[in-house]
């Protein structure tokens, strides 16, 4: 689907065919049992298949097979999305990109390179500030004392905790907001678990009493979180709408081959002109899903002064249609939709934390307008 | 392609050199599209028919008319890259919106594709000079969606033709020169296989163009009677009893005006979107005193994603069929994606007007446009194909599902029919 260069569909058949090969859906159901369903040595086996170096620049030791990184990880998200796949794909993408842009030459080095081999995974609490008043995911304070920060306050949720090295903070400082980047296990941290819609990811509250760093652990300049965040915010939503496209795919391919194949009253679900309109929008919905979250990735690798709206879009319009589409797979399926035995689930409990995880569509549709807006006075 | 056709970059340097010289800045509102139209009196759109046979002249000589045209017919030979970068360029600009529906698709489209090669000399070089304008007859007072079923009739009479009958929802017909014109030639056949398609000048005896009005007043529409109009065998495009193979690529040409045809300069006979375009909303908002309200930002953040999906799919779904990824049905994705996102584009703008689009000052456009853009708003799901055909298109076609059962594939004279369809010749 997002594929556009030989180089592109390599990456995107590797990673399907590899996939394929490790989380088929009878084992993606059983990973919802298991206490972590993150395998280190499948992940670093992805790893070496490109999945954490292309946001990453050669010179830092990683690269992109096209020259737009996150263009060549649309393709990677998107068969997450259509495997349901379990590992920490959009966090580390986001926390490497983090380090690469803003990190200092220390950063850049040792856990950079941790990320990018596989060794090593981010988790990262995305700070939702579109509009304070609501829903603050973290909220953790940060005071420097000597050479030394110190960090207290709660992160919730945060992805992927338990089996991250690397865990990236938003704070509030004095000078406004910054980014530590704490390595775990640290003194001072504790992780709670929460319960989740999700199978295959795990979601820690995270608290953190004193936790004591040196001043170097903090990402880029004292007081730049704000500016940091819309780059981040833009990969984030960027990778997100590319899982949710993905996990549409796979209800969509279902649907459509259980419309083909079930009989009521004589005919095939697939004839009745009431089915073929749902499936026809849907498909619709699909192409138009990965059409603006493909235009997002580009506008963002070339810079554009309207990437942010771009992306915020792909979330705004993509969050809202996916899931209502995989809701309406599930009606086309009837009872048996609703049953844990069949797949449909777990690919809707995937968009449901793609959707709302790091800004809901509502959020980024508010973003859309303030950006706008911001254009609109920047014109005149 | 051969080597020396003009990079893209440096073509739109150059382009971008000219419009600055040549074209005159786009007027704020010229919303000729139905769903923003305020209806300005008869002269006026008379006006700017002429005006836009001035712009097209314009275009022709400055070398930017047909950029995809082949040269020996007036056109540039160039690419749809080249289109798309000229298109690109011209934002901003005025330009002859008004005609590019049906003029260059479908018509010039189709004289390319089905014209004889005099057809071609004739009527491709004044096309692009501005000269002659089209109008499509296509669809009938007896069947919108159902184009097969044209009941139009022509008769032939040694080396002309005789065609009566009537044709409907013509956009913009009383401006027009010439007319591509769908009629049945055999009756005796299924009904896709009877139809040819004729082409004649609009003051040819036995026209009658009558306006149609609407529900916001608008009078765009027309309805043609044809009564003994006579054309000559010569004016026929494609074969005798072959006219569904035009008809084919007509609707897909039709379909094209969304995003994607590389005939169409510009975006299409949509200069803008009038009141739906964000900053004018925001610009509404800010009147109302309701631009902080949260509720009314997120109907504008929602009508502005919606245009930048549907830019962006137009954008994805024409470079996919160009290398083949999607066939050329996926255009129906396009149409229906217009459609729904047009009539939501419509609630929001008359929600978030309120009682000022219910009652507005005499005078005031904005609040006009989106109090009767409402009322008209389905028209983007049935003009130019409903959307429940789009539907069709895309889930059988596309999706390969089972086509709908139908009653008409016998011989067209025996085929059951709407009372107004009912003339059997």
């Amino acid at each position: 689907m997002f594929a556009l260069t030989a180089d592109q569909e390599l990456l995107e058949k590797t990673t399907a065919r590899y996939l394929d090969s490790k989380y088929p859906s009878d084992h993606v159901r059983d990973l919802a049992r298991m206490r972590s369903p993150f395998n280190p040595e499948e992940w670093q086996q992805g790893a070496a298949l490109g999945w954490t170096s292309l946001l990453v620049p050669e010179s830092a030791g990683g690269g992109s097979v096209s020259g737009n990184g996150l263009l060549d990880l649309l393709t990677v998200a998107y068969q997450f999305g259509r495997h349901a796949a379990p590992g920490p794909l959009i966090p580390t993408n986001v926390v490497a990109a983090t380090l690469t842009r803003w990190g200092s030459d220390d950063q850049q080095r040792e856990p950079l390179s941790g990320l990018i081999d596989g060794s090593a995974t981010a988790a990262w609490c995305a700070p939702q500030r579109i509009d304070d008043s609501r829903r603050r995911c973290s909220d953790v304070g940060a005071q420097t004392s000597g050479a030394e920060i110190v960090l207290s306050g709660k992160l919730s949720p945060v992805e992927g905790a338990g089996d991250a090295s690397l865990l990236l903070v938003p704070v509030t400082e004095p000078q406004g907001r910054s980014y530590v980047l704490v390595p775990l296990p640290a003194k001072g941290v504790q992780l709670a678990p929460l319960a989740s819609v999700d199978l295959t990811r795990r979601f820690h509250e995270v608290t953190l009493r004193d936790v004591r760093l040196p001043v170097s652990a903090r990402v880029g300049q004292a007081g730049a979180g704000d500016s940091y965040d819309e780059t981040m915010f833009d990969v984030l939503a960027t990778l997100r709408a590319a899982e949710l496209v993905g996990a549409l795919q796979r209800c969509f391919d279902m649907t459509l081959q259980w419309a083909r194949d079930r009989y009521s009253f004589g005919r095939p679900l697939a004839s009745y002109q009431a089915i073929k309109h749902r499936m026809a929008d849907m498909r619709t919905a699909l192409e138009a899903s990965a059409a603006i979250t493909l235009r997002a990735a580009r506008a963002f690798g070339d810079s554009s002064p309207d990437a942010s709206v771009w992306c915020s879009a792909a979330v705004a319009y993509v969050g809202r249609v996916v899931p209502e589409a995989i809701q309406d797979c599930i009606q086309l399926h009837g009872g048996i939709g609703l049953t844990a035995e069949h797949d449909l689930h777990l690919f809707l409990r995937r968009a449901v934390v793609d959707t709302h995880l790091g800004g809901s569509p509502a959020d980024m549709t508010q973003r859309v307008v303030q950006l706008l807006e911001k254009a609109q006075g920047a014109r005149r | 392609m051969t080597d020396d056709v003009i990079d893209i970059e440096e073509f739109a340097t150059q382009a971008r050199t000219w419009l600055a010289g040549h074209m005159p800045p786009a007027p704020r509102v010229s919303g000729s599209f139905v769903l923003t139209s305020t209806n300005p009196p008869e002269e006026l759109q008379l006006a700017r028919f002429d005006k836009c046979r001035e712009l097209q002249r314009r275009l022709f000589d400055g070398g930017y008319a047909g950029i995809t045209v082949p040269q020996q017919y007036g056109g540039q030979g160039l690419t749809p890259a080249h289109q798309a970068a000229f298109n690109r360029e011209l934002v901003g600009y005025d330009y002859p919106a008004e005609i590019q529906a049906s003029t260059f698709i479908p018509c010039l489209a189709l004289l390319l594709e089905f014209g004889t090669e005099e057809q071609k000399q004739r009527h491709i070089h004044a096309i692009l000079r501005g000269e002659e304008i089209w109008v499509q007859l296509l669809s009938e007072p007896g069947g919108g969606s159902d184009t097969a079923g044209a009941v139009t009739s022509a008769v032939r009479d040694g080396a002309r033709w005789v065609i009566n009958g009537s044709k409907m929802w013509t956009t913009d017909a009383r401006y027009g020169d010439w007319a591509m014109c769908l009629a049945r030639t055999n009756w005796d056949v299924e009904k896709h296989r009877g139809l040819s398609v004729f082409s004649f000048p609009l003051t040819t005896p036995g026209v009658d163009i009558r306006p149609i009005e609407l529900v916001n007043g608008s009078t765009e529409f027309c309805q043609e009677f044809l009564t003994d109009v006579v054309v000559d065998d010569r004016d026929r495009v494609g074969e005798i009893d072959a006219g569904w193979d035009v008809v084919t690529r007509w609707l897909y040409h039709e379909r094209t005006i969304s995003g994607g045809s590389p005939y169409v300069t510009g975006r299409g006979n949509r200069p803008h979107d009038g009141p739906y375009d964000a900053t004018e909303m925001i610009a509404t908002a800010r009147e109302l005193g309701t631009l902080t309200d949260p509720l009314t930002r997120a109907l504008i953040g929602e009508a502005h994603t919606l245009s930048l999906v549907m830019k962006a799919l137009a954008e994805s779904v024409t470079k996919k069929m160009a290398v083949g990824a999607l066939p050329a049905h996926a255009a129906a994705m396009m149409r229906l994606f217009s459609g729904t996102m047009n009539i939501r584009r419509a609630a929001i703008g008359l929600e978030m007007a309120g009682s000022r689009a219910a009652a507005w000052q005499v005078g005031d456009d904005t609040f006009a446009q989106l109090g009767s853009g409402y009322l008209i708003r389905q028209v983007s799901c049935i003009g130019g194909g409903t959307t429940e055909m789009a539907r069709n298109v895309i889930s059988e076609r596309l999706l390969g599902m089972p086509r709908e059962h139908r009653n008409d594939a016998g011989p067209f004279r025996d085929v059951p029919r709407s009372p107004q369809a009912a003339t059997t010749r």
